[in-house]
C-alpha cells in the first residue's frame, strides 16, 4: 500500500503487554510462536523468563512485563513469543498478545515523551500517534540487552 | 557488506595468518628465498586488493611493509627488529580489518607512526647498492616498494602455493603491464583456487579462519565450495531435530505396534543416521587451525623472555569437530605459553646444563582408539616434584602421609588443582589467573582428559585426549522439584541415598551438612541453596540423594531431590546473557525436546568454597572424635610452628583450620587481629619463634568458644594422626605440655590452655573481680592426666567457671572433706588408686557434698559402663572429647557466667 504522497512506510508488528500496545519493526521479527516448555534458569536476571527449544535452537526468553516493570502475568494467561535474532543468538520476547501489522509512514515517528518511566524510555525507539492511542516502538537491541538493564537498576 | 569485501576479509585474514607464520620461519632461516617469496607474495596480494577496494589505510601500511620486505629480497639482513616491525604492521592491518568487519567500511585513523618506522627501517636496510634501475616494463624508476614485473613473476614462479597456479597465470595473461601490481591480486580474488575441502568461512571471526588445503590436493580443486559455518551449524541442529523426531516416531510405533510402519521407518532410521554422519563430517577441521597462531605467540614469547624456542608441529592435518576445536584452542595456547614461560630454561641455563640453547616445544596430534590425542612436549626443566609436594602441603591439598603414599604421577597431577602454580614468580606471560585447573576443566567438559609425564631436568609432556566426535557428553540427570539439571558424568564419583537414621545419613556440625561415607566425612552442599531455590521441607532435606562430585581435587556431595537417569547429551553454549552464571556450563536439549541446564562442576566447587577441603579435614577429625574410642587414643593435629620438630594439639579442641590471606591481618594495640566471620579474632603465635607471613596464605588453628574465637598462628599444618599420647618428657617451656613420640617423631604437645589464656587474658582478669567471682560457679575437675587437666581448665574458665583440679579420687575426696564446696564435680572414670566409680560412691557418703551433681567424663564407652556410672551416682556421662557436651551439661547443672549474665 505505497502511497506516493506519503513516501516511505515502515511495518510494525503490534504486541500487547499488560494492556499497553507496542510496535516492533517487522524486519526484526523472525517469527511469532507460542512458547512451550520454558526452562527456568536459576540465578538469571529476573526479566529472563527462561530458555526454550525452538526447532533445535536454544532460545532465551525475555519477559517484557518484567523488562518494563509491569505486573506479572496471571499463571493462567499463556504468553506469546516474538522470535528475534540478536547478535547471532535467538531470543524471544514474551508478550501477552500479538496484534495486527501496521504500516506507518517512516517520518511520522516522534521521540518518546520524556515523562515516561525511565525503563520505558530506555527501550523506546519512538512513538506514533495513532487515532485511538499511542504506539510505542520498541528498540529491540535495548530491550534484549539485559546486562545494561541490570546496570541501570544497580 | 558486499560479497567482494567479505571475500576479501576472509582471504586476507587467512593470508595474514600465513604471513605471521612465514615471518617467524623467515627469521629463523633468513637465507630461505622461498619463504621470503611467500611472504612477499601474500603481503603484495593484500596491498593490491586493498588498492582495488579503495581501502587506503590498509594499502598504505601494506605498501610500507612491502617496501621493507623488498629490501630483504634485495639482500638486506632481516634483523629481529625489522621482523618485529613487520609483525606490528600485520597486527595493525588486522585491527583495521576487524573494524571493517564490524562497520563495513574502513575507519579513519592515522598510521603515520608505523609507516615512518617502516620506511626508516627500509632505508636503513638498504645496502649501499647500485642506483635504482629503470624498470623496463614501466619505463621509469621503481618507486620504493614497487617491484619490477620480472621480479614479481619470478616470485610467483618460484613460489609454490595454494593459489599458485591460478594467481600466477593471471599476470602473465595480463598485458596491462603498468597495472601489474593491482591486477595480480585482483585476479587472485576473482579466481581464488577453491580449497580441496569445504572451508569454514568464519564470517564473524576472521581471526580464526579454516586451514587452507595443502597444494598437493589441488587436483580436486573446483569440486569444493565454501560454506558458512552458521549454515552448517543450522544444518546440524536440524539434523538433531530430525533425530529427535525419528526417536519419537519409533517410540510411538513401538507402542501402537503397527507393522505397516516398520519398513518406511527403518529406511527413515537409516537415512537419518547417514545424514547425521554426513553433516558431522562437514564440521571436521584439521587441528592445525587451532595451532595457527601458536608460532607467532611462541616467537613473541621467546623475544619477551629472552629464550630461544623452536616450535615443532606434527599431525596438523588430524581432523576433529569444529566445536571441539574451538574449545581446545585456548587450553592449547595456554599450555604452549606455559611451556615457553615455565618449562623452558633461558639459553644460559640450558648451556650450563649441557642442553642445546634452542629449546623445543613440540605439538603433535594423532588418532588413537576413537580419540584424538594431542601432546605438548617441551625439553625444558620438567616438573619439580619436591616443589609440588611442598606447595600441595602448604595449600592443604594433601597431608604429608598421603603424599608419601602417592606415585609421582599422582603428585604431578596436583598442578591441575585450582590456584596451583609452582612458578616462583607470577609473570606477565603465564600469570593470567588461568591455571591448569581451567585447562583441565575445559577439556573434561567436552569429555576429554589431561595427563602429564615429566622428568625433572629433561622436560615434560602434557597429553590431552579428546573425543573425536561432537561434544557428546554422558550426563546424569538430577531434579529439584520439577526442574531438571544435567551433571557431566565424568565428575560424578558415586551416588548415595541418604535417609535419616539410615546407614548413610546427613549429619551436621554447626550448620554445615556432612555425609559419613565409609572412611571419610564429605562436605555437602544443597543444590537448592546454590541455585537460590526455595528450600525443601525439613524432613525432606535429610531424605535426599547425594551426588558425590570431584572437581579438581575437591570432593564434595551435592544434595538433590532426585536422581533420574543418565543420557548422552550434546552440549550447547549458554546464551551470552546467562554466561555470567558460573554454575552452568551450557544447555542441552533432551529427547523430549525440553531444554536442560548443565551444571558446571567447577563453578559448583567454587560456590561451595575453598575451605571445603579444610572443612573436610575437620570433619574427618570430628568423626574420629564421635567414633567409639578405645583407651585414650586421641586424634591429634600435627603442625609446624617454629623450629623443625612438629608440634601437636588435640584436634578436639580445634574448631577449624583456616588459611587466611596474610594481607588481611591487622595489627591493633601491638597485637595481630583478623576479621573473622564478622568479628575480630585475636591471633596468638603457637610458639615464640613463629612469625606471621607477610604475604600469601597464613595457616591458623581456630579455637572458638561461646562466641569468642582465637587464632593460633602456625607455619604449616601437617597432618592428623590418631594416637595414644604418652608424654615422655615434661616441659618447662610455658605453652608446651611436653614431648611425645608421634608418628615416629619427637613431637611437642602444645598446651592449648596456655595460649587460650594468653588470648583471653583481659577477659579472665575481668572475671576475677571479686564481685563477679562470687557469682561464678566452681567446678571440681578430677583427672589423673595432667594433660587433660591442663587442657580442660582454661576451657572451663573461658566458659565462666572457677576450676579446682585434682589428680585423683583420693585427692579430690580430701579437698571435699576439707570443706571445699563445689557447684558441680567432673570426674574421670579410669584413674589409678581410687577410680571414678569408687570416688562417686565415696562422695555420696560425704554429708557436705549431698546433692552436688557429679559428671563422668571418660573415654570408656558402652551401655554397661554408662549404667555402672549411673549406679555409682553420676548424673551424666560425657565422652572425653565432647567438649560442647561437657559445657552443655555444666550449663545445665550449674549455669555459668555467660548464661547467668
Amino acid at each position: 500500500m505505497t502511497d506516493e504522497t506519503q513516501g516511505v512506510h515502515r511495518s510494525f508488528v503490534t504486541v500487547e503487554v499488560a494492556g499497553e500496545t507496542f510496535g516492533i519493526a517487522i524486519e526484526r521479527v523472525r517469527e511469532v510462536f507460542t512458547p512451550d516448555r520454558l526452562t527456568h534458569v536459576p540465578l538469571a536476571p529476573h526479566e529472563i523468563a527462561g530458555v526454550l527449544n525452538l526447532r533445535g535452537r536454544i532460545v532465551t526468553a525475555v519477559d517484557m512485563r518484567s523488562r518494563l516493570g509491569l505486573p506479572r502475568r496471571d499463571e493462567a494467561d499463556k504468553p506469546m513469543a516474538i522470535g528475534i535474532d540478536h547478535r547471532q543468538e535467538a531470543f524471544a520476547l514474551l508478550v501477552d498478545r500479538v496484534g495486527d501489522v501496521l504500516d506507518l509512514p517512516a517520518d511520522g515517528q516522534e521521540a518518546p515523551p520524556t515523562s515516561l518511566d525511565p525503563r520505558w524510555i530506555h527501550v523506546a525507539e519512538g512513538v506514533y500517534r495513532l487515532d485511538s492511542r499511542l504506539l510505542l516502538i520498541l528498540n529491540v537491541e535495548r530491550a534484549l540487552d539485559t546486562q545494561s538493564a541490570l546496570a541501570a537498576a544497580a | 557488506m558486499d560479497d567482494l569485501l567479505r571475500d576479501f576479509l576472509t582471504e586476507t585474514a587467512e593470508n595474514l595468518d600465513h604471513v605471521d607464520n612465514e615471518l617467524v620461519r623467515f627469521e629463523q632461516e633468513p637465507a630461505n628465498d622461498k619463504i621470503l617469496g611467500n611472504i612477499f607474495r601474500l603481503v603484495h596480494t593484500v596491498k593490491g586488493t586493498c588498492g582495488f577496494l579503495g581501502l587506503e589505510r590498509l594499502e598504505a601500511i601494506a605498501h610500507a611493509a612491502e617496501t621493507l620486505m623488498g629490501e630483504f629480497r634485495s639482500g638486506a639482513l632481516a634483523t629481529p627488529e625489522a621482523v618485529t616491525l613487520i609483525l606490528a604492521a600485520i597486527d595493525r592491518i588486522k585491527e583495521i580489518l576487524a573494524d571493517i568487519e564490524k562497520t563495513g567500511a574502513e575507519q579513519p585513523g592515522d598510521d603515520a607512526d608505523l609507516i615512518v618506522l617502516l620506511e626508516k627501517a627500509a632505508i636503513e636496510a638498504k645496502a649501499p647498492k647500485a642506483a635504482p634501475a629503470i624498470d623496463p616494463a614501466l619505463g621509469r624508476e621503481l618507486r620504493p616498494g614497487e617491484v619490477s614485473l620480472d621480479e614479481l613473476e619470478r616470485a610467483f614462479r618460484d613460489t609454490p602455493g595454494p593459489e599458485m597456479t591460478v594467481a600466477a597465470e593471471a599476470p602473465k595473461k595480463s598485458k596491462k603491464k603498468e597495472a601489474v601490481a593491482a591486477v595480480a591480486p585482483v585476479a587472485a580474488v576473482a579466481a581464488p583456487k577453491a580449497p580441496a575441502k569445504i572451508e569454514m568461512e568464519a564470517a564473524n571471526d576472521a581471526g580464526a579462519p579454516a586451514e587452507r588445503a595443502a597444494s598437493s590436493e589441488s587436483a580436486i580443486a573446483g569440486q569444493t565450495i565454501r560454506v558458512g559455518v552458521d549454515t552448517l551449524d543450522r544444518l546440524m541442529t536440524m539434523v538433531s531435530e530430525l533425530v529427535l523426531t525419528r526417536n519419537q516416531l519409533l517410540d510411538t510405533v513401538k507402542r501402537i505396534g503397527d507393522k505397516d510402519f516398520n519398513l518406511p521407518l527403518q529406511r527413515l532410521n537409516h537415512v537419518t543416521a547417514e545424514l547425521q554422519e554426513g553433516v558431522m563430517k562437514t564440521r571436521m577441521q584439521p587441528i592445525g587451525a587451532a595451532w595457527r597462531m601458536l608460532p607467532r605467540i611462541v616467537r613473541d614469547l621467546a623475544a619477551d623472555l629472552g629464550k630461544k624456542i623452536e616450535l615443532v608441529q606434527e599431525g596438523a592435518d588430524t581432523e576433529l569437530d569444529r566445536q571441539v576445536l574451538d574449545l581446545i584452542k585456548d587450553p592449547l595456547t595456554h599450555m604452549v605459553r606455559n611451556c615457553a614461560d615455565h618449562g623452558l630454561e633461558t639459553p644460559a641455563e640450558r648451556a650450563s646444563l649441557g642442553k642445546p640453547e634452542l629449546g623445543t616445544i613440540k605439538l603433535s596430534a594423532y588418532h588413537q582408539g576413537g580419540c584424538i590425542v594431542v601432546e605438548i612436549t617441551d625439553d625444558g626443566r620438567g616438573l619439580d616434584l619436591e616443589r609440588i609436594k611442598s606447595k600441595a602441603l602448604a595449600n592443604g591439598l594433601a597431608t604429608e602421609a598421603e603424599i608419601e603414599k602417592m606415585s609421582e604421577a599422582q603428585i604431578m597431577r596436583f598442578i591441575f588443582a585450582p590456584g596451583f602454580s609452582t612458578a616462583a614468580a607470577v609473570t606477565s606471560v603465564s600469570g593470567r589467573g588461568v591455571g591448569m585447573d581451567v585447562v583441565r576443566s575445559n577439556i573434561e567438559l567436552i569429555g576429554g582428559s589431561v595427563d602429564l609425564r615429566s622428568t625433572f631436568g629433561k622436560g615434560s609432556t602434557v597429553i590431552i585426549r579428546i573425543p573425536l566426535t561432537l561434544a557428546i557428553v554422558s550426563a546424569l540427570m538430577v531434579s529439584l522439584g520439577a526442574d531438571i539439571f544435567a551433571i557431566p558424568q565424568l565428575v560424578v564419583l558415586e551416588l548415595v541415598r541418604a535417609r535419616p537414621g539410615g546407614d548413610q545419613r546427613i549429619e551436621r556440625i554447626g550448620d554445615a551438612p556432612l555425609l559419613r561415607l565409609r572412611d571419610r566425612l564429605l562436605p555437602l552442599v544443597y543444590l537448592r541453596q546454590l541455585l537460590d531455590l526455595p528450600r525443601a521441607d525439613k524432613e525432606k532435606e535429610d531424605d535426599a540423594f547425594v551426588v558425590v562430585l570431584q572437581s579438581g581435587d575437591d570432593v564434595f556431595g551435592l544434595v538433590v531431590d532426585d536422581v533420574l537417569h543418565t543420557e548422552e547429551i550434546v552440549v550447547k553454549p549458554m546464551a551470552s546473557s546467562l554466561k555470567e552464571i558460573s554454575l552452568f556450563a551450557g544447555t542441552t536439549i533432551l529427547g523430549d525436546g525440553s531444554v536442560v541446564l548443565i551444571l558446571d562442576p567447577n563453578g559448583v566447587a567454587q560456590a561451595v568454597g575453598p575451605s571445603a577441603a579444610v572443612d573436610a579435614a575437620r570433619a574427618k577429625s570430628a568423626e574420629t572424635v564421635s567414633a567409639d574410642e578405645v583407651g585414650s587414643v586421641v586424634p591429634l593435629l600435627l603442625f609446624r610452628a617454629g623450629g623443625q620438630a612438629p608440634k601437636a594439639a588435640p584436634l578436639a579442641l580445634v574448631t577449624r583450620l583456616e588459611m587466611i590471606d596474610a594481607s588481611t591481618i591487622e595489627i591493633a594495640d601491638g597485637r595481630p587481629l583478623v576479621q573473622y566471620r564478622g568479628s575480630l579474632m585475636p591471633l596468638i603465635a603457637a610458639a615464640p619463634d613463629v612469625y606471621l607471613k607477610e604475604s600469601g596464605d597464613q595457616p591458623l588453628l581456630v579455637f572458638a568458644d561461646d562466641g569468642r574465637t582465637v587464632g593460633l598462628i602456625v607455619d604449616e599444618i601437617l597432618d592428623i594422626v590418631e594416637q595414644r599420647i604418652d608424654i615422655g618428657v615434661a616441659s618447662i617451656v610455658p605453652g608446651v605440655l611436653g614431648t611425645a613420640v608421634i608418628a615416629g617423631r619427637a613431637t611437642e604437645i602444645l598446651d592449648v590452655g596456655h595460649h587460650l589464656t594468653l588470648a583471653f587474658d583481659d577477659w579472665l582478669k575481668r572475671k576475677d573481680r571479686p564481685a563477679e567471682a562470687t557469682a561464678m560457679p566452681t567446678v571440681l575437675l578430677v583427672d589423673d592426666s595432667a594433660f587433660f587437666r591442663n587442657m580442660l581448665t582454661p576451657v572451663l574458665k573461658a566458659a565462666g567457671y572457677r576450676v579446682v583440679a585434682a589428680s585423683g579420687g583420693g585427692e579430690a575426696l580430701e579437698i571435699v572433706r576439707k570443706g571445699g564446696r563445689y557447684d558441680v564435680i567432673v570426674s574421670d572414670i579410669e584413674m589409678p588408686g581410687m577410680n571414678g566409680f569408687e570416688f562417686a560412691q565415696a562422695l555420696t557418703e560425704e554429708p557436705t557434698v549431698g546433692g552436688t551433681p557429679i559428671l563422668a567424663l571418660s573415654s570408656l564407652s558402652g551401655d554397661t559402663v554408662v549404667e555402672q556410672a549411673r549406679d555409682a551416682g553420676f548424673v551424666e556421662y560425657i565422652a572425653k572429647f565432647d567438649r560442647p557436651g561437657l559445657i552443655a551439661a555444666l550449663q545445665h547443672f550449674a549455669p555459668g557466667y555467660r548464661s547467668a549474665a
